[in-house]
């Protein structure tokens, strides 16, 4: 890697951001907050992928009829969403990029451990993100993301393959990603940075890379078999070819159903750090917010089954899982508790990492109570597979998971860029990502237990007025995606400077300046305090932002 | 900091201990990290593996009939050779290993190069195992299926059952071709790792202080000897 | 079929109103903690909001009371859900020794049904109100899930395996019947009706001799009654949004499909052969009266998935 130091007439600091300005310092870069930044232009460039795919669905949904597009085109439309959205922006979005930029600078650490695979775990994200383009240039997929069987190794006349092997190279990069967190909390932390002094994000992004160790290669392994069967047509879930198709929904949602949590484990670390600083309060019961994050983890791994209970499994077989299910909303009801306590008593500023923050706990709440109605096993007979089942996980997924990784865009972006955005534009998109969303996903609900099945382009006509509310609703949700894309884009022109601490946050990774520089730290900080300490904060001086 | 200093770190620091990467703060520390990543690697392999064999398992336990008499149709006499193979490839990457703790690059590069070529000779008998396959038509699919009557004389085509039993053996060699299969890209990885190694070896670069990419080859190797363990009987001995 | 505005599905199976019972309960579960949360997060943003920049408030200690309470109050809760959506659970997968089998397959995308007394009908399914019924099902190709909301059941249906699905009707009326799980290209529209009826019309349906029976119906017994089905939409071509389509036929030529082809199909099959298809069909001629081939016609035109399917087609 060649460096070139930088500096300009007007004495500019030299960052991570401007120490080299070639293509190749970028593409063949070790620095994980260059490899963040990677990974944000290409999760946004996936969003938009799977964000179009979204509109031309709810488009079509505007009318009972299919009028707009062909069956086939619709299946390979909500194929697609899903693919994009959950492999290539959902997953990799707190994780690869807040992640990657922030696990270093909060443990007190130069980097990762392992920057060269960070860079391998990038590439493979990349090429793993072609191979499923290709499927979508080649003419589509029309499994759904579910790939189950045997329509997608049999029956389905698309291009399952490409599609396959994209999300097997991916899952690698998930992996890759994962060993880097965990290695570097257990080993790479400052002097005095105990465990139960670590910001919480960490420990919810150690939960999470669990999950991206443990869960990732059963995924793996099983899309290997879907690729088997569909070229060599030998039976592994076919019946009639002598397989199982339930067995791949048990492999499959193995890994799925704790990838939810892969979502949503990191918005919550997100979150713990966005309302400790902007209530000015040290979080409330540290201890079980962070043990919650890892029960989520442990737990998630024992509940794929609740996504069988009509598939036929044994009755046993689905009262275990449901009484498991219900279990797991038992910590992250634990932890929507302490947020909410932590604000008692604060001093609450509703800057706009607040406001999506508190967006998160509205939504993420309404997703995990509607998870109640799942986890009842007699309810989710009837509501599996409607559009009561798409509405709760987009209130996890979209509601809890984009929410917060937006939040913490907003909380970090001076962080990573030195510059601020518009507050009030900020504040202004925050509130119509919170209106739109609720427009659109609310009425599935109602959708869903009204019994509309999910996946279908043509529909009953009494399902009418609920769709076109529904497709209203979207159409908020859609401007109040792109509003942070043009303003924050704006801020790195012409936003005002940051400084290293605009919202006088405690944590190391505020310590040094914005944004920082390759190196991180100018010495490796000592940690003499416990996280969240922002009753001992200095309030003037140097943290105040520099205009 | 300003903007005449040198930037990059990694000519800072790159060569103040050898082998000590710049963002690790000593050695110790570089060789926990290495440990605990090769460990949270292995646990992804394991994983890996196990869904492959959680699929295998349901399906033995199912149709233990046919993988029986699938499995009677393998060379037992090649994998218990395989098996011995590996098992001496691997004692000498542990003497590869115990060798690099004490520094000695001699004895580190005659144990590479035995570990690698009894490797070789693993992946060359698998070859040789894999043609006798085919030539017995042991591979699932049109080939298999055009010939089957050699290997089971006893059954009747004609029966509506023994298309199942048949569509059974040929779900066992596809796993069992997907387990070796996958084992063997395992091997050709590690052998390619510790050519690297051999080369880096020769020229001095591990010393008894710095040799964590040689314990991780070794952890490595290890684990794939063990992964072969499992598969031996898995495959080869299948009993109803 | 009521096709009006509503927030609830029409109750009209003995499970639909328990199931619902435990909705409104969950709803209120819901509605208490989501306004609890909302209202303390409204409240405490209001009460405490940031006046002085340079305020440094106390920090609160971690109650250890509260977090357990908030740890049991919630399990209790999820304890009294799971059993009482057990409860329910266990109720709806036992099937009553008396019930009527009726036999259901799926395939790429219809669903074929058979009476027990030899009966069968296609993306449609006739019963008598108070009767206990068990779907004897499985598919033919992939997974499908055979469900109708008014009864709130659902039951996935495998190739390869059967599965049951128990229920007893409660009310006279047409219900939905969707598949619900994705099965390809036409998975919307494989969709029908489930018809409960009074059980004496119920028999009248089934002898065949119901009054001012619409000629639709009429034509879908005669289909089923000489097995047409058993060839058309697999070795014969599939009736479903046939009506008004241009047909390719094996000469090259292209026909619409309107009355007079049915007809003649009917009574002279070897006539126009569709692409792609041989002529096995025997002709009807003799068999069928002028009456009951319009019946047939009126079924076939009733077989459109939706209008725009067809104009797409």
């Amino acid at each position: 890697m060649t460096t070139v130091p930088y500096s300009s007439s007007l004495g500019r600091e030299t960052t991570y951001l401007n120490h080299s300005h070639k293509i190749r310092s970028w593409l063949l870069t070790l620095d994980h907050k260059r490899i963040a930044i990677l990974y944000m232009i290409s999760i946004t460039f996936f969003f938009m992928i799977g964000g179009a795919a979204a509109v031309l669905m709810r488009l079509e949904l505007m009318t009972p009829q299919g009028d707009l597009v062909k069956a086939e085109t619709y299946n390979k439309l909500f194929t697609m969403h899903g693919v994009m959205m959950v492999f290539f922006f959902l997953i990799p979005s707190i994780p690869a990029v807040l992640g990657n930029f922030l696990i270093p600078l909060m443990v007190g650490a130069k980097d990762l451990a392992f920057p060269r695979l960070n860079l391998a775990s990038w590439y493979l994200f990349m090429i793993g993100g072609l191979f499923a383009l290709a499927s979508l240039v080649a003419g589509g997929v029309d499994t759904g993301w579910t790939f189950y069987t045997p329509y997608s190794s049999t029956y389905s006349n698309s291009y399952v393959v490409l599609a396959v092997v994209g999300i097997f190279i991916n899952g690698f990069s998930s992996i890759l990603t994962g060993l880097n967190f965990i290695v570097t909390i257990h080993t790479m932390r400052a002097p005095g940075l105990t465990w139960f002094r670590l910001p919480l994000f960490c420990w919810s992004l150690y939960a999470t890379s669990l999950i991206f160790i443990l869960g990732t290669p059963v995924l793996a392994i099983t899309l290997v078999l879907v690729g088997v069967e569909r070229i060599f047509h030998i039976g592994v879930f076919d019946p009639s070819l002598g397989g199982d198709p339930i067995l791949f929904q048990h492999l499959f949602w193995f890994y799925s159903h704790p990838a939810v949590y892969i979502m949503v484990l990191p918005s919550m670390g997100v979150v713990s750090e966005v309302i400790t600083c902007f209530s000015r309060k040290r979080i409330f019961g540290y201890a079980f917010v962070a043990f919650s994050s890892v029960a989520i983890a442990v737990l998630g791994f024992l509940v794929w089954g609740h996504h069988l209970f009509v598939s036929g499994q044994s009755i046993y077989g689905g009262l275990i899982f449901s009484i498991l299910s219900f279990m797991v909303a038992i910590p992250s009801g634990v932890k929507v508790f302490n947020w909410t306590a932590t604000l008692y008593k604060g001093s609450i500023a509703l800057q706009t990492p607040m406001l999506y923050c508190l967006g998160f706990i509205g939504l993420f709440t309404i997703g995990g109570l509607t998870g109640l109605y799942v986890a009842s096993i007699a309810v989710d007979v009837h509501v599996t597979d409607t559009y009561f089942i798409i509405a709760h996980f987009h209130y996890i997924m979209v509601g809890g998971a984009v929410m917060a990784y937006m939040a913490g865009l907003h909380f970090w972006w001076p962080k990573m860029t030195g510059k601020m955005y518009s507050e009030w534009m900020g504040r202004f998109s925050a509130l119509l990502i919170f209106v739109g969303f609720n427009l659109t996903f609310f009425p599935q609900f109602i959708l869903g237990y009204l019994g509309m099945p999910r996946r279908y382009y043509a529909y009953a006509p009494e399902f009418q007025a609920l769709n076109v509310l529904s497709s209203a609703g979207a159409s908020v949700l859609g401007v109040g995606y792109l509003l942070p894309l043009l303003y924050l884009l704006w801020s790195l022109r012409w936003g005002k400077n940051a400084g290293p601490n605009p919202f006088r946050a405690t944590g190391l990774e505020w310590k040094t300046s914005s944004p920082p520089p390759t190196e991180n730290f100018e010495k490796t900080p000592i940690v003499n305090e416990e996280a969240y300490a922002y009753h001992r904060m200095e309030m003037t001086g140097d943290t105040v932002a520099t205009h | 900091m300003t903007p005449s200093q040198p930037i990059d770190p990694h000519a800072l620091d790159r060569h103040h201990v050898q082998g000590l990467a710049h963002h690790f703060d000593d050695m110790d520390q570089q060789h926990e990290a290495a440990t605990l990543g090769m460990w949270a690697f292995l646990a992804t392999e394991v994983l890996f593996f196990g869904g492959a064999l959680a699929g295998y398992a349901v399906y033995r336990s199912r149709y233990g009939d046919a993988f029986a008499a699938a499995s009677h149709h393998l060379y037992l006499w090649i994998g218990v050779i395989n098996t011995a193979v590996l098992l001496t490839s691997s004692f000498m990457m542990a003497l590869a290993v115990n060798a690099a703790k004490h520094g000695n690059r001699k004895k580190v590069v005659t144990f590479l190069i035995l570990t690698i070529l009894l490797g070789l000779a693993f992946l060359c008998i698998k070859g040789i195992e894999y043609y006798l396959d085919y030539r017995e038509h042991l591979v699932p699919g049109s080939i298999f299926e055009a010939n089957w009557h050699e290997m089971f004389p006893h059954i009747d085509g004609a029966h509506p059952g023994s298309m199942m039993f048949l569509r059974q053996v040929q779900l066992f060699l596809m796993f069992y071709y997907i387990l070796t299969g996958i084992h063997a890209v395992h091997m050709i990885v590690g052998i390619s790792v510790m050519i690297v190694l051999t080369v880096k070896a020769a020229r001095g670069r591990y010393t008894a202080e710095y040799n964590s990419p040689i314990d991780m080859a070794g952890l490595y190797w290890h684990f794939v000897d063990v992964v072969w363990i499992f598969l031996l009987p898995l495959l080869y001995m299948v009993q109803h | 079929m009521d096709t009006s505005f509503r927030l609830l599905p029409e109750t009209a199976s003995t499970m639909a109103s328990q199931v619902d019972g435990l909705y409104f309960f969950l709803n209120a579960v819901a509605a208490f903690f989501a306004l609890l949360i909302f209202v303390l997060i409204v409240y405490f943003s209001l009460r405490y909001r940031r006046r002085d920049e340079s305020v440094r408030p106390a920090p609160v200690p971690t109650n250890l009371k509260l977090e357990l309470l908030w740890t049991i109050i919630p399990f209790l809760i999820t304890m009294v859900l799971f059993s009482w959506s057990a409860r329910l659970f266990i109720q709806m997968s036992h099937s009553p020794a008396d019930a009527m089998r009726i036999n259901v397959v799926g395939k790429q995308w219809m669903w074929k049904i058979q009476h027990p007394d030899g009966q069968r009908e296609i993306n449609a399914l006739h019963v008598p109100v108070g009767k206990p019924i068990e779907l004897m099902m499985t598919s033919q190709d992939v997974i499908h899930s055979f469900y109708v909301p008014a009864f709130r059941i659902k039951q996935d249906v495998l190739p390869g395996s059967y599965s049951r699905l128990a229920f007893t009707p409660t009310k006279v009326g047409e219900y939905h019947l969707f598949c619900a799980e994705f099965c390809g290209d036409q998975h919307s529209g494989m969709i029908g009706k489930v018809v409960v009826m009074e059980p004496a019309k119920y028999d009248a349906w089934l002898a065949g001799t119901i009054p001012d029976e619409p000629p639709a119906l009429a034509g879908e017994r005669l289909f089923a009654q000489y097995g047409c089905m058993a060839c058309h939409g697999q070795r014969g071509p599939t009736m479903a949004g046939l009506f008004g389509r241009k047909v390719e036929l094996n000469d090259g030529t292209t026909v619409t499909a309107d009355e007079q082809y049915l007809h003649e199909s009917i009574f002279d099959p070897a006539a126009k052969i569709v692409r792609g298809f041989t002529p096995l069909m025997p002709s009807f001629r003799g068999q069928l009266t002028e009456e009951q081939v319009m019946q047939l016609i009126a079924y076939i035109k009733s077989l459109q998935y939706s209008q725009s399917t067809q104009e797409q087609q």
